[in-house]
């Protein structure tokens, strides 16, 4: 790979521009795509690694050639600066996540409590239209407050993010599901949300609890097969 | 932040200072490969190894293949698995086969 390519691949990721890498096996020739224009077969490949975010090998005139998608992170919104988006943060950036935290309460949102941490002060609605969340993007509501989950939740459900859960016992949840059925959503819509949040590890503590989302939120991006909570955990502080 | 971009930040780090340094970098994956295609690491000439193309098992023989590319300046494509000779010698022991692109970051 040479330095200038190497700049290039750095630039588009710094950037957040999804571009793939391709290179000839049999030579180590290499190209950015989009940045350079490709014959068909090797543009689609490329446009369908980005997409499915997995590498491919392909066979153009003989020639084996790698295709490697570079993504920009997923995004991981946390609405609620509370104890819990405290430990759930860190764990988040370790598994690669670009995380940002929406909080209004500007006590909670601080620079001391998440640092170094994209810190979003408006109201969750105006917040979550900003953000904008697409298919590449998990949200998870934290502060137990309707008045401030409801709305980051309404905006969630209509866009297209692999993942949205929010933290509440069944029955929070199922006070939650009347009113965002009196805003108008749908069963199917209510279906993707993950409440109880998290995987029943039986999780107590706030890194535990962190860990159980962040469990679900992995299976949620790779397709694992899960069964759905079962049976109430009573010592589960996530359905507290 | 990924773990692949991780490494090439690691890597054009180590050239910044001065150093020699090949990528190496996962292509195709049979069976119960522990790293999927896409993984990288990153060999400089004094030694340092950063990321992964396997649980373990291969770094070895792939960081002694970067150091012979580092010297040609030719990229080598490396083929690991049970019926491999050298690979039984390394140890795959997980039973999978992975091809390993090995390149010089010049």
């Amino acid at each position: 790979m040479t330095p200038d390519l190497l700049a290039a691949l750095q630039a588009a990721q710094v950037a957040k521009r999804p571009v793939a890498l391709l290179t000839r096996l049999s030579d180590g020739q290499q190209c950015l795509w989009p940045e350079t224009a490709l014959p068909g077969a090797l543009a689609e490949a490329a446009e369908r690694a980005l997409r499915e975010d997995a590498a491919a090998n392909v066979t153009l005139d003989g020639e084996a050639w790698f295709v490697h998608p570079h993504n920009p992170p997923l995004r991981l919104i946390v609405v609620g600066a509370v104890h819990i988006a405290q430990a759930l943060v860190p764990m988040a950036q370790t598994i690669g996540f670009a995380v940002t935290v929406v909080d209004p309460r500007r006590a909670w949102a601080t620079a001391d409590r998440f640092p170094g941490i994209t810190l979003i002060h408006e109201w969750t609605d105006d917040a979550m239209l900003a953000l904008a969340p697409d298919a590449r993007t998990a949200v998870v509501t934290l502060t137990h407050d309707p008045k401030l989950d409801d709305p980051a939740l309404d905006i969630a459900l209509r866009s297209e993010a692999f993942y949205i859960g929010a933290l509440g016992s069944r029955r929070t949840h199922a006070k939650r599901v009347a009113r965002l059925a009196e805003a108008g959503h749908g069963e199917a819509a209510m279906a993707r949300i993950h409440a109880p949040v998290g995987l029943d590890i039986a999780a107590v503590t706030a890194p535990e609890i962190a860990l159980s989302i962040l469990a679900e939120i992995v299976a949620a991006r790779r397709g694992a097969a899960l069964a759905r909570r079962a049976a109430p955990h009573a010592t589960s502080a996530a359905a507290a | 932040m990924s773990d692949s971009e991780d490494v090439l930040a690691t890597a054009a780090s180590w050239r910044a200072a001065g150093e020699t340094v090949a990528l190496a970098t996962v292509v195709e994956t049979w069976g119960s490969s522990p790293r999927p295609a896409g993984s990288r690491l990153a060999v400089s000439a004094s030694g340092r190894l950063a990321g992964s193309v396997s649980g373990g098992c291969i770094e070895g023989a792939v960081a002694d293949a970067a150091k012979q590319t580092m010297q040609t300046g030719a990229p080598q494509l490396l083929d690991f698995g049970i019926s491999d000779e050298r690979a039984w010698e390394v140890g795959l022991a997980c039973g999978g086969k992975l091809k390993v692109f090995v390149e010089k970051l010049a």
